[in-house]
């Protein structure tokens, strides 16, 4: 069972457009917002809410780089690897997040909080280093910036919302 | 400083201009001009005279394209505004949305208005979730204002546009792919359709970038002499935003006369190189642009002017290399990226771009010989018969090092390995400092929007 609001917003949703495709990534990031990552239940929904069968809808989930199909942190640490970032030392902030956290990349701590994640390049090269959480931008970052930020996430963790594109 | 034409309500908070802001510059001034006294045909005329040609790589006259919507064709039609825009290096439109979202929304109308468009599509990126919820807003301020929707202006021209949201991949950015991630479909490219035929839902499509339909408002509002003054070469349109990043003291994007030399956007905007660092290349156009040779430095900035130096303009995003970072590593990281990105469905790309990159680590690690570097070279050449443009642009990077840097790539072979690993070779891997000043506040990175 999804919780009515979300139901109801994601049925009239469907109901206003005039193409239910064009809708298809919004109720997918909605659902895997509810659900912390796009599970069979979500992708059960999505079906049932859509109309679209289960194998057109992992078709777009397994191609798709902000689409989860497996279990991740509330915060998704995505650390640029562009090769502007690379020759800023991305390799270095990969080590750094990874020691902090006690995990290797693509996966998530055990407080369920954090998952470190490779991404293509997040626009923000004159920043570089750079990482993105939670839908926003961090640059230039060093090993005290990236403290600070954890501690932030961690601190306000409940309150903090998220984003649709986590 | 040169004529700030796209960048003209910039601020030094990064704050984004308002509707106010943005009309207190003569920001719709064009839109009311066109929809009360212009004709739609007079408004692509206008943009023909211009010289106006895309800025999202390819560089096709915006006017031209606009013109092959036929006059009968059917309705509705679209225009799909790309704010892809995920090439490692480029990061230009993310700054202007973010600088004068009403600019875009203003270019996109009127285009809309040159085409009789009824919809806009805003395709934005995930990363740029910040950007998507800020065009929202500002979308919804046009349309009480009355610029946006039905009768814009009082006039008989209805047009509205959404915000459509991707799940990411570099693929997204070519324009028959984008058509089909909102289409709800696995974004591969189609070749067999034209756009502006038969686009979004088999109706006819305009796909611009971002920075090209911000450039239209101007144009319109000034006349097509003032656009041809902006440019620094005969061929350089307007003014264009280049994007610099690597190992240089200033990096940003900066807005300058179309056609400024490639030396003068790394040495003169972008403030030269890091201190300790020695200028050895750089990718003028992002990372499916070749690696220059250093006389290129004084080649123009432009579409025609790199073409005949045997280069491409692409974004228009420099991304500069210092004497000691290794351009196999670099390239390797550069294929990588594309082996992910690629949606796979043609063999070129799907098993090209890997294999290139198996031989450039062969290379790397000293396990190659000579034979391996022409085998590079053929593959490198097999990539221009992939099925769209996104193999051959990744091969770019790959014939550059082959072309320039062969002697480099050399010294890797026959059991030698990286010459840029060992003692006293600055390269990048070491995060022990920030090598450069911190000059962006804390509070513009936190809200996502800088520069």
């Amino acid at each position: 069972m999804l919780p009515r609001e979300l139901e109801q917003e994601i049925a009239e949703m469907v109901r206003e457009t005039d193409h239910v495709e064009e809708k298809i990534i919004d109720v997918i990031y909605l659902l895997q917002r509810h659900f912390g990552y796009f599970s069979d239940e979500a992708m059960g929904h999505a079906a049932r809410l859509t109309g679209k069968t289960l194998v057109e809808l992992e078709e777009l989930a397994t191609f798709y780089d902000f689409i989860y199909r497996e279990p991740l942190g509330r915060f998704v640490i995505h650390v640029c690897d562009g090769v502007t970032c690379w020759m800023h030392h991305e390799n270095g902030l990969f080590d750094y997040l990874c020691r902090k956290l006690g995990v290797e990349v693509g996966e998530t701590t055990a407080d369920g909080l954090f998952t470190v994640l490779p991404t293509a390049c997040l626009g923000n090269c004159h920043n570089a280093p750079a990482m993105l959480v939670n839908g926003e931008h961090y640059g230039r970052l060093t090993p005290e910036k990236v403290d600070r930020i954890l501690d932030n996430l961690r601190e306000n963790a409940d309150t903090i919302p998220l984003c649709l594109c986590r | 400083m040169s004529e700030q034409v796209l960048f003209k309500n910039r601020r030094v908070d990064c704050r984004p201009a308002s509707l106010a802001d943005y009309r207190a510059g003569g920001g719709y001034e064009a839109l009311t001009k066109a929809v009360r006294t212009m004709t739609p045909d007079e408004v692509i005329k206008v943009v023909m005279d211009s010289g106006l040609r895309g800025r999202g790589g390819a560089g096709f006259p915006t006017g031209r394209k606009w013109s092959f919507v036929r006059k009968d064709a059917p309705h509705p039609r679209y225009i799909q505004c790309n704010t892809d825009e995920m090439e490692p290096g480029t990061f230009k439109d993310r700054i202007l949305v973010n600088t004068d979202p009403h600019l875009v929304i203003e270019g996109i109308v009127l285009c809309g208005y040159a085409v009789q468009a009824d919809h806009g599509v805003f395709f934005i990126r995930p990363s740029y979730d910040a950007d998507a919820r800020l065009l929202e807003r500002e979308l919804e301020v046009a349309r009480e204002a009355g610029l946006l929707g039905k009768n814009i202006l009082g006039s008989d021209f209805s047009f509205d546009i959404d915000v459509h949201r991707s799940a990411g991949r570099y693929i997204c950015g070519e324009s028959s792919a984008q058509a089909n991630a909102i289409m709800g479909k696995r974004p591969n490219p189609d070749k067999n359709s034209h756009m502006t035929d038969s686009g979004l839902w088999g109706l006819p499509t305009v796909v611009n970038n971002v920075e090209t339909l911000a450039s239209v408002p101007s144009i319109l509002r000034n006349g097509v002499e003032w656009f041809q003054t902006l440019a620094a070469s005969p061929t350089g349109d307007g003014t264009k935003l280049y994007s610099v990043s690597g190992e240089v003291a200033e990096p940003g994007c900066f807005e300058l006369p179309g056609g400024t030399r490639l030396g003068d956007i790394i040495f003169g905007a972008a403030g030269g190189m890091l201190p300790g660092a020695e200028f050895k290349t750089c990718l003028p156009g992002g990372t499916s642009t070749s690696f220059v040779a250093r006389e290129h430095l004084e080649t123009p900035m432009d579409f025609d002017s790199m073409k005949k130096a045997g280069l491409s303009l692409g974004t228009g995003s420099v991304i500069v290399f210092d004497k000691n970072t290794c351009l196999v590593q670099a390239t390797i990281n550069i294929l990588a990226y594309f082996a992910r990105e690629s949606c796979g469905w043609c063999t070129p790309c799907r098993e090209g771009i890997p294999y290139m990159k198996h031989i450039l680590e062969r290379i790397e690690a000293g396990e190659a010989g000579e034979r391996d570097v022409e085998l590079l070279q053929r593959v490198a050449d097999g990539m221009e018969h992939a099925y769209c443009g996104f193999a051959p642009g990744a091969a770019m990077p790959v014939h550059g090092l082959l072309k320039h840097f062969r002697d480099e790539v050399r010294e890797h072979l026959d059991g030698r390995g990286c010459p840029f690993v060992g003692e006293g070779v600055a390269k990048p891997g070491l995060w022990t400092s920030l090598d450069r000043d911190e000059t962006v506040p804390d509070e513009a990175d936190s809200e996502g929007r800088d520069g």
